[in-house]
């Protein structure tokens, strides 16, 4: 298995997240794809890892692992104040503050 | 395993780490409801932490720690003394704050020092790795501080809108460092460097340009820079005044450090040099007209401070860009950091006094200023010399800051870059100055005034609107300490 | 030691004028605001003693010994403007700093003395001011002196020039301080006019003292005096004169010569003891006390010292023959403080730099003096101002009659009194250099300063005759007010007449003096002015004579006073508008006034006018299509924040693609 196939996949993985991102109205949708672009540089830093025979790849995967784990947490209750407050959550609807 | 001097050294950044969760324990099991005792303790912990950097500095710093990970250096600590002063003032305008504002949370506090230990992390680095976790703890407690008071609309449309738009710029800097990785192997910057000079004389690798574009793109939305830059409004428009002010000074100032340190540590190799410095030439450009014209149309305070900060990234832009990332340049990103913290934070901090006049938002209208010299002739006098310093008049310390940094330009000879910093600095003198004429020139239009003045407040107030003036008349006392050390 | 606190000598009255002005309107008591005031003063006055007492005892480097030059002091408080360097490694760095040698000395011993005579005379003369005036007075005084002093032990010149535009502010600010009174009601100028006046005058002035700075800076590379006036020599004559005549051009302004004396007789609009500081012993000797610190610069510059001997006689001549048809006590001294300027002016032209300072000092006493004495009248007649309306004050007003009687032969010239030695050294020393140049032109000009003499000794005089002598010719009313001013105002014109008395004896010239009493005056400047020593060439007179022959001339002035108005009947007092011929010229001061106003002012004004409106039009008119296009560009712009976190998004995307582009091109 060359390690372009994994970079190429995690490229398309990340390109997809952030259509996703850029075209997506629910805020948890948003939310997932973000997840998917972190866990697509995951996966890029696993092939570096395992291409230059390096620890630090896989380190750094459980350190990025954590971190969108910490973030998601803090991006959901962000999400659950939003519904609560304003019963919707529609990215389109946050928009009171603009120009 | 650590040693004792090292544990020494590590004490800046480990004394607000091991703040926050005291603060949060205390705030869980304690009984007392009272904000006061968990603001105190963060007093405590921030000056124990300035001491000991102090401390640090004047004892000779140990460099690289825990396997290259950490580098305390002099630059590192004068960021972070930077910091610590940004974090004190905050700490003590927000009490009386968020009492007011009903959001008497002790948590507040370990958020705070949690954001102070991730730009400390950020600004001691050495390795990527450390930047990240620096830059996504400091993120993730701005987020959360940015909801804080989550019964508003606004805070948690803020809020939302930092976290996706954070989250995703934190994505792409995340592939950027893996492209790092990829390419030289190494996450630590010295490591890439090396990789980076043992290509000289070929062309660079592909894959370390996009590494690079992406880490600083990365940076560019910390320090909202156009066109990274769209957050800023909305999210300093949102949060509670004094976390806005926070978040104006305080993320600017670790992004850059984390910035200057990837530049210069990473990225010396000359190919490189000459991309990211146009890179960034472009943005200081951008930034610096996209903050100010836009900034002349707001009505609302935060909003106006907001694009003012993103123009002032601007101005650093342009020191990066003419000093270099190393030696000069950093030194004179130090003074205008210092001088900007004190600025910006002074005048958020007058702004939340003000903020709490009136009804709902209209203590934030430009409105609200008006005849402020009559009713508290002490707070107008601040919130002027605020805002003279951020136009650049003299005497003032904003003036000496920009001065060094468009004579450095010039001296760079890049003189698009001074030419356009004068003029954007002019356009700015017309918002900054409206709020003066406001206060001095209208009649009081509001029935109630600002909110008295506590002694904290005060103490916050009046000391930044000294230390501006004080840098503007003898600018020689900072310049010195920032050129020798830094 | 004393020396070390040199700082705190400028910094004492500033610190007054804080206090005084902060806290002094709502919180002082009255008697706390002057003792506020008058403590600094003294304190200042205190350290300026230690001071100077140490100088003496200061020993320079072996370097400087050898070099033949004086003791002095310096003391750098901070970098100011750090500059960096030149590229041949030229030290730009503006330092903050204070220098104290002989010259500097004598005038801080003047300022600090005279001034707090001044400001324990000014308690009783000001005690009908609402307390807030009085604090602002005081406070404004105080500033002041901080001003001067900064000016006078400044070491470099932009620390002069601080002082130097200080004082001027403060004499705008005290000169209107009655800002609601009208001055002169003929001409309707009211005392803040009459401040703008002054302001504006000095202006032009500082013009030339900042254009010579600036000059100096690029050809010597350095603002520090000292460091300058080593390089004099080497900066070539031209370069020289320019500088030296443009910083004359500043000593006109502030010492009041022509063309830029017309502000000084208007100043009379602010209170008596401002005039007595500020326009007679202080600030308007600013200009000759820099034109004597910077004396090597013009003895490198032989046109510029031509220049300065024939405006200085000139002014002399002119504002004497003005002051002999004044009405109005404060004008004939007001007239007379710019012909003994001009004196003061005259003597640095010729190189007689000490006698300059000598004359400064004299002056210093003998004209506040009458100053405070002129203001002790004033207080007695209610305010009344023309010696008209004056006569026979002697009786009711014993001490300030003997105090003004003394500064009176003081500044006659007659001896032993002060002035006599003062205006002896000037003469002589034109004589002298008349002698040396074997020029008779110059021997004119020692002949006007003889003819001024005589005419100084005449207007005094008559002053004199007119305001204490005779008959009372005040109503019935006005002579019951009469009366004695209180100690507080008396004791210092005692002080001040025993100076004048006796100030003469530190300079008496070697021939009269015999080797017992050197003059010791121009030993102790020596090393600090450049000192006069002129050969012998022709010798017009001998020494004797030319001060006997000045003496004999001051003698007629106050017999010719005499005669005419000594005795009974008085000619009636012409009024300005019947006089006829000369006296009219004189009266109405050569129309020099209404002669600036149609030449210079009324063309300005056009120009003012026309410029005005094209500023509005054109220049307005751009920059308000400027800032229209920056607000539409502003409004515009302002909708790319949409609100919709997608779009942010988007834009950044499309912004990582730019990036990314551009560097991996």
């Amino acid at each position: 298995m060359r390690v372009e196939f994994f970079l190429l996949m995690a490229a398309l993985l990340f390109t997809i997240g952030c259509v996703g991102v850029l075209v997506r109205r629910n805020a948890i949708v948003i939310l997932m794809c973000i997840e998917l672009m972190l866990n697509a540089v995951n996966l890029t830093f696993a092939a570096f890892a395992h291409e230059n025979q390096s620890m630090a790849g896989h380190v750094f995967v459980f350190f990025v692992m954590t971190v969108a784990a910490a973030e998601a947490a803090v991006g959901l209750a962000i999400v659950i104040a939003l519904f609560r407050r304003r019963r919707t959550t529609d990215v389109e609807d946050a928009s009171l503050m603009r120009w | 395993m650590i040693g004792m001097d090292d544990l020494a050294a590590l004490m800046p950044m480990l004394l607000p780490a091991v703040g926050g969760v005291w603060i949060l324990l205390m705030v869980a099991l304690g009984q007392d409801r009272d904000i006061r005792w968990p603001a105190l303790h963060a007093l405590l912990f921030l000056i124990l932490s300035g001491a000991s950097a102090i401390f640090v500095l004047i004892h000779g710093c140990p460099g690289e720690l825990l396997d290259g990970a950490i580098l305390i250096d002099a630059p590192a600590l004068l960021f972070h003394l930077i910091f610590i002063v940004v974090a004190l003032l905050t700490v003590l305008t927000s009490a009386n704050h968020l009492r007011a504002e009903g959001y008497a949370f002790g948590e507040f506090y370990a958020l705070i020092l949690f954001a102070v230990t991730g730009m400390s992390m950020m600004a001691s680095s050495d390795s990527l790795l450390t930047i990240f976790l620096g830059l996504e703890i400091l993120s993730i407690s701005l987020y959360v501080l940015a909801g804080f008071t989550r019964d508003r609309v606004n805070a948690i449309e803020g809020a939302l809108k930092y976290f996706l738009l954070g989250a995703f710029s934190t994505g792409f800097l995340l592939y950027g460092i893996a492209l790092f990785y990829g390419a030289s192997g190494r996450l630590d910057l010295r490591g890439i460097a090396s990789q980076l000079s043992a290509e000289r004389g070929g062309p660079v690798h592909p894959m370390m340009l996009a590494a690079a574009g992406l880490v600083l793109i990365g940076f560019a939305f910390k320090i909202a820079a156009v066109p990274f830059h769209f957050w800023a409004p909305d999210v300093y428009q949102g949060s509670m005044t004094p976390v806005a002010g926070f978040m104006a000074a305080g993320t600017k100032a670790a992004a850059f450090a984390a910035l200057l340190r990837v530049l210069d540590v990473a990225l010396r190799s000359d190919p490189m040099q000459a991309r990211w410095s146009a890179v960034l030439h472009a943005l200081a450009i951008l930034t610096m007209i996209g903050g100010n014209v836009v900034a002349l149309a707001q009505q609302n305070i935060k909003r106006m401070l907001a694009y003012s900060s993103i123009a002032n990234a601007g101005y650093l832009l342009v020191g990066v860009v003419a000093g270099g990332a190393g030696g000069q340049g950093r030194s004179i990103v130090l003074f205008y950091l210092a001088v900007y913290s004190f600025m910006t934070i002074g005048a958020f901090s007058v702004a939340a006094l003000l903020g709490r006049a009136g009804e709902g938002d209209q203590g934030f209208a430009i409105g609200a200023y008006a005849g402020l010299s009559r009713r508290r002739p002490w707070l107008a006098a601040a919130m002027a010399i605020f805002m003279l310093s951020l136009t650049g008049i003299p005497p003032t310390g904003g003036f000496m800051g920009k001065f060094y940094i468009f004579k450095a330009a010039v001296d760079a000879g890049q003189y698009d870059l001074a030419i356009i910093g004068l003029l954007a600095s002019v356009v700015s003198a017309f918002y900054y100055l409206r709020i003066v004429v406001q206060m001095y020139v209208r009649d009081p239009g509001i029935e109630s005034g600002p909110a008295p003045l506590r002694p904290s407040e005060a103490l916050a107030i009046f000391a930044a609107a000294a230390a501006t003036l004080w840098i503007g008349f003898f600018p020689s006392a900072l310049l010195v300490i920032v050129q020798s050390r830094a | 030691m004393m020396l070390r606190l040199l700082w705190l000598i400028p910094l004492l009255p500033f610190a007054g004028f804080l206090l005084n002005g902060l806290l002094g309107a709502r919180y002082l008591t009255r008697r706390a605001v002057a003792l506020v005031a008058c403590a600094a003063v003294l304190a200042s006055f205190a350290i300026s003693v230690g001071a100077v007492l140490e100088l003496h005892n200061f020993a320079p480097t072996p370097a400087e010994t050898d070099a033949g030059s004086p003791a002095r002091f310096t003391q750098t408080l901070f970098e100011w403007m750090p500059m960096g360097t030149t590229p041949e490694g030229a030290d730009l760095t503006v330092r903050w700093g204070y220098s104290l040698d002989p010259l500097s000395a004598v005038m801080i011993l003047v300022v600090t003395g005279i001034g707090f005579l001044i400001h324990v005379y000014s308690i009783g003369y000001m005690e009908h001011e609402p307390r807030a005036g009085f604090a602002r007075f005081f406070s404004y005084l105080n500033l002041f002196m901080g001003m001067m002093l900064t000016l006078v032990l400044g070491a470099s010149l932009p620390v002069v020039f601080v002082g130097w535009e200080g004082v001027g502010l403060c004499s705008y600010l005290l000169i209107g301080f009655w800002y609601d009174r009208m001055f002169d009601e003929t001409t309707k100028m009211s005392c803040a006019d009459a401040g703008r006046k002054a302001f504006i005058t000095n202006r032009i002035g500082d013009v030339g003292f900042l254009l010579g700075m600036l000059l100096l800076f690029t050809a010597a590379g350095t603002l520090d005096i000292q460091a300058i006036l080593a390089r004099a020599g080497a900066l070539g004559t031209g370069v020289c004169t320019a500088a030296a005549l443009l910083l004359f051009l500043g000593a006109c302004g502030k010492s009041a010569q022509i063309p830029l004396y017309v502000w000084l007789p208007d100043a009379m609009a602010g209170p008596t003891p401002v005039s007595a500081l500020i326009h007679a012993a202080t600030m308007v000797t600013a200009g000759v006390y820099v034109t004597c610190r910077m004396a090597p610069l013009y003895v490198q510059a032989p046109a510029a010292m031509l220049s300065v001997t024939v405006v200085g006689a000139l002014t002399a001549l002119f504002a004497a023959i003005i002051g002999t048809a004044q009405d109005d006590i404060k004008k004939v001294l007001a007239y007379s403080t710019v012909s003994q300027l001009g004196y003061m002016m005259l003597a640095a032209g010729v190189g007689a730099f000490s006698a300059s300072i000598f004359h400064l000092m004299t002056h210093a006493f003998f004209k506040a003096l009458l100053f405070l004495g002129a203001g002790s009248v004033i207080h007695a007649m209610s305010g009344e101002q023309n010696i008209w309306r004056m006569g026979g004050l002697r009786r009711h007003l014993p001490l300030t009659h003997a105090t003004f009687a003394v500064a009176v032969l003081a500044i006659a010239g007659i001896p032993p009194f002060a002035g006599f030695f003062s205006k002896d050294a000037i003469l002589a020393g034109v004589l002298a250099l008349a002698g040396q140049a074997g020029s008779p032109a110059l021997l004119a000009v020692w002949a006007a300063g003889v003819l001024t003499a005589g005419l100084t000794a005449f207007y005094m005089t008559r002053l004199y005759l007119l305001v204490f002598a005779g008959v009372p010719r005040m109503p019935e009313e006005a002579r019951h007010h009469l009366h004695e001013s209180p100690p507080v105002m008396t004791r210092p014109l005692i002080v001040l007449a025993l100076g004048a008395a006796v100030a003469g004896f530190v300079g008496v010239p070697e021939f009269l003096g015999g080797g017992s009493l050197p003059n010791w005056l121009q030993v102790y400047l020596s090393g600090t002015v450049p000192s006069f020593h002129p050969d012998s060439g022709v010798i017009y007179l001998s020494e004797w004579s030319a001060m006997a022959i000045a003496l004999l001339v001051s003698v007629a002035g106050i017999a010719a006073a005499w005669a005419m108005y000594g005795r009974r009947p008085l000619p009636a007092p012409a009024a300005a508008a019947e006089a006829r011929g000369f006296v009219r010229l004189i009266k109405e001061k050569f129309f020099v006034d209404e002669a600036i106003d149609a030449l210079v002012l009324a063309p300005y004004r056009w120009l003012c006018r026309a410029s005005a409106a094209f500023d509005e039009k054109v220049v307005d008119g751009l920059v308000n299509a400027a800032a229209a296009a920056t607000d539409l560009a502003s409004q515009l712009l302002r909708l790319v924040q949409t609100g919709y976190v997608a779009g942010y998004a988007f834009a950044f995307f499309l912004g990582t693609v730019v990036v990314l582009f551009f560097v991996m091109r």
